[in-house]
């Protein structure tokens, strides 16, 4: 068992013939991804590497029977493409595009309620589940199959943590990059829900940053609906206020969204928070080994 | 992104919302035609992105052209200091002459976007005290702030106007105006993809109409593509000469107070690499996002950029290598730190693809290069350093 991507999974990637969507879409067939279909308007008919190209979203679930959506589309189109995966039934889209304007992420928010459609990103590396596949760009060689799931609002540093568990031989149940961006498909709290609920996985390592208010909602429900032991590391102690750190939703607004702040709303629920981001690895092998006793 | 007042005013009056006459001046004499035209009392105001002038000394009245001129010639060219500059402040280069207003109250009107879980959405907030900074009203006395949440599938519905006027205790003709006010603008808010929207305050004049005496208005950055004629009203004056060149090279850059310049790929890796200088017991000199490609003109222009800091006595540059292949970033690391002659110690620590190459390239390239494996020894690596 694992969580949002399995062996049913069959992926549909708009915006393939890009460079981006072409380059990731290979590497993701590296790793036994089970890419079925791409789209891009205009480019119906041609494939990349075997894979056929659709003009639409509803060609690829029809023919191909896709049911997972990457999307690489440029900013400006990004939400577009995601309508079109809602409304054509996608039940997983998963968007790395990063740029999209908040007021577009409200309507996408308002599009997914009762749609059927779980949203992974924007801004975000995607999913990876070793033994299983990616939709997203992780570079392949950090995985290792295991009991430890991911979730990060970061991109590089979720590599780092994912790189640190692997090198210890602790494997990864599934990796999640939720995006750093203030308005995300899935948040901490999604994602923590299933992981609680997946049977592979054993521990959680939930990577924050600063910005909004998603570690503290994420603490809350973790005080009564986690189980699984959490260690946590938390971004951007050093922020200056007022300023986007990179990420559009990484900004210490109104004095609210301090590191200091979501450290200790986790700690109070009774998450391992670890200040030293190299020592993370070391802290769930720890645990595990906590556990296993 | 950030705007003047007087350029906020100008989309208020746009978007029918009410706001002082008036006009920006660069000098002294412009200042005091300004005021002829306008005809009676006026107020100079200096315009920086920062709020507080009037503490500051930077917000002046004047009864006469004359007096506006004394008074722009005053402002224009101040190191105006104010509790959000930072000790330096920031240098008034136009001002803001408009006509003054007799003044009954002073209410409080904002727009912000709620990005909680499950209530994303545009949200509208109101208060009674006005004039004063929010986020004192919020921490001492939150229960005189009143909410409204504008549903996005629904839009603006008077009900919304309602809801804070009746808290704001606006008579039925102000009440009437305070409508017309917040549907225009929620309208503003989203055609031109706003960040925030602030009139504080907004004010009630003698007379009993609604006036935004000062306003503060910021863009989301994600959507400026989509509206040049915002773009347009940026002024790089006000910001950072280093990252306004970071910018133009295409790279995040924030510049701090501290002594340890960094460069990262990854916004969460570059938070997290200030963070250990500071555990190693540095200062971080930067933020610092490279981003996903790190070609040598990037690069090149990334040190320059580092080594214009006076205060960086030492570079730490962390990359993670996924698509980027350590070789290549180290080819490129070379090169650049060649180019410009780069005389400061260098530590560089490198993960990912190739990297037992890229380490060896660096080792063996006579440069002071110093090459660390763990994140934490690169920090502390980078900070003993310093002064050598």
């Amino acid at each position: 068992m694992t969580i949002l991507l399995n062996e049913k999974s069959r992926v549909v990637v708009q915006g393939i013939t890009g460079s981006e969507g072409s380059f990731h879409t290979r590497e993701s067939v590296k790793m036994e991804t089970n890419v079925v279909a791409g789209v891009t308007p205009g480019k119906g008919g041609t494939d990349l590497d075997g894979i056929p190209v659709y003009n639409r979203v509803s060609d690829a679930v029809e023919r191909e029977g896709a049911n997972v959506s990457g999307i690489y589309t440029p900013a400006a189109f990004a939400p577009d493409a995601i309508f079109e995966a809602i409304e054509a039934g996608i039940g997983l889209v998963v968007c790395m595009t990063e740029g999209l304007p908040v007021a577009e992420m409200i309507k996408v928010k308002q599009a997914l309620k009762g749609s059927g459609t779980r949203m992974i990103g924007p801004n975000c590396p995607g999913i990876t589940t070793p033994g299983v596949g990616k939709v997203g760009f992780m570079p392949n060689f950090i995985h290792r199959i295991g009991n430890v799931g991911v979730v990060s609002r970061s991109g590089t540093l979720t590599y780092e943590m994912i790189w640190q568990l692997t090198g210890l031989g602790i494997g990864q149940s599934t990796s999640v990059g939720i995006g750093g961006d203030p308005i995300v498909g899935s948040g901490f709290i999604d994602i923590l829900e299933l992981f609680e609920k997946d049977p592979q996985t054993e521990a959680i390592v939930m990577i924050g940053e600063i910005g909004g208010t998603a570690e503290e909602e994420a603490a809350e429900f973790i005080q009564t609906q986690v189980a699984k032991p959490v260690v946590s590391f938390i971004a951007g102690r050093t922020a200056p206020p007022g300023r986007r750190m990179g990420h559009a939703g990484a900004i210490i607004s109104g004095g609210k969204g301090t590191a200091e702040e979501k450290i200790k709303a986790l700690e109070r629920a009774g998450v391992f928070v670890e200040k030293n981001p190299a020592e993370i690895g070391r802290r769930v092998q720890e645990i595990l080994k906590r556990i296993a006793a | 992104m950030k705007i003047h007042e007087y350029q906020a005013k100008k989309l208020l009056l746009d978007y029918g919302i009410p706001a002082p006459r008036g006009e920006v001046a660069a000098t002294p004499e412009e200042a005091r035609r300004i005021a002829g035209e306008l005809a009676g009392q006026v107020v100079v105001k200096a315009q920086i992105h920062a709020g507080g002038r009037g503490k500051g000394g930077g917000v002046k009245p004047a009864a006469a052209p004359d007096e506006a001129e004394t008074a722009a010639r005053s402002i224009l060219g101040m190191q105006l200091v104010t509790h959000q500059t930072g000790p330096e402040g920031k240098r008034v280069r136009k001002v803001l002459v408009e006509e003054a207003s007799a003044i009954r109250k002073e209410l409080y009107l904002s727009v912000v976007v709620d990005r909680s879980r499950g209530r994303e959405c545009v949200v509208f907030m109101a208060s009674e005290a006005g004039g004063m900074d929010i986020e004192q009203v919020a921490a001492s006395a939150p229960e005189k702030i009143v909410k409204c949440a504008v549903h996005p599938a629904v839009g603006f519905s008077p009900f919304q106007a309602r809801k804070l006027s009746v808290s704001l205790g606006l008579d039925a003709g102000q009440s009437r105006q305070f409508a017309e006010i917040v549907r225009n603008l929620y309208r503003l808010f989203l055609e031109k993809d706003c960040s925030l929207v602030e009139i504080n305050p907004l004010a009630i004049t003698e007379p009993g109409q609604l006036l935004a005496l000062d306003t503060k208005i910021n863009f989301d950055d994600d959507g400026l593509h989509r509206h040049p004629e915002i773009r347009e009203l940026r002024d790089p004056d006000e910001e950072d000469p280093l990252e306004v060149a970071a910018k133009n090279a295409a790279v995040n850059y924030i510049k701090l107070d501290g002594n340890v310049g960094c460069m990262v790929n990854g916004a969460g890796l570059a938070m997290t690499t200030m963070d250990l200088i500071k555990i190693a017991g540095g200062e971080p000199a930067n933020f610092l996002d490279v981003g996903g490609g790190a070609s040598v003109e990037q690069i090149e222009k990334v040190f320059r950029i580092l080594t214009s800091d006076p205060n960086v006595k030492c570079i730490l540059v962390n990359i993670f290598g996924g698509i980027l292949r350590c070789d290549r970033v180290s080819a490129g690391l070379i090169q650049a730190a060649g180019k410009i002659d780069m005389k400061l110690p260098m530590v560089v620590r490198l993960q990912g693809t190739n990297v037992e190459e890229g380490r060896r390239m660096l080792q063996e390239s006579g440069l002071r290069f110093t090459v660390a494996d763990g994140l934490y020894e690169a920090a502390q690596k980078a900070v003993s350093l310093i002064g050598s």
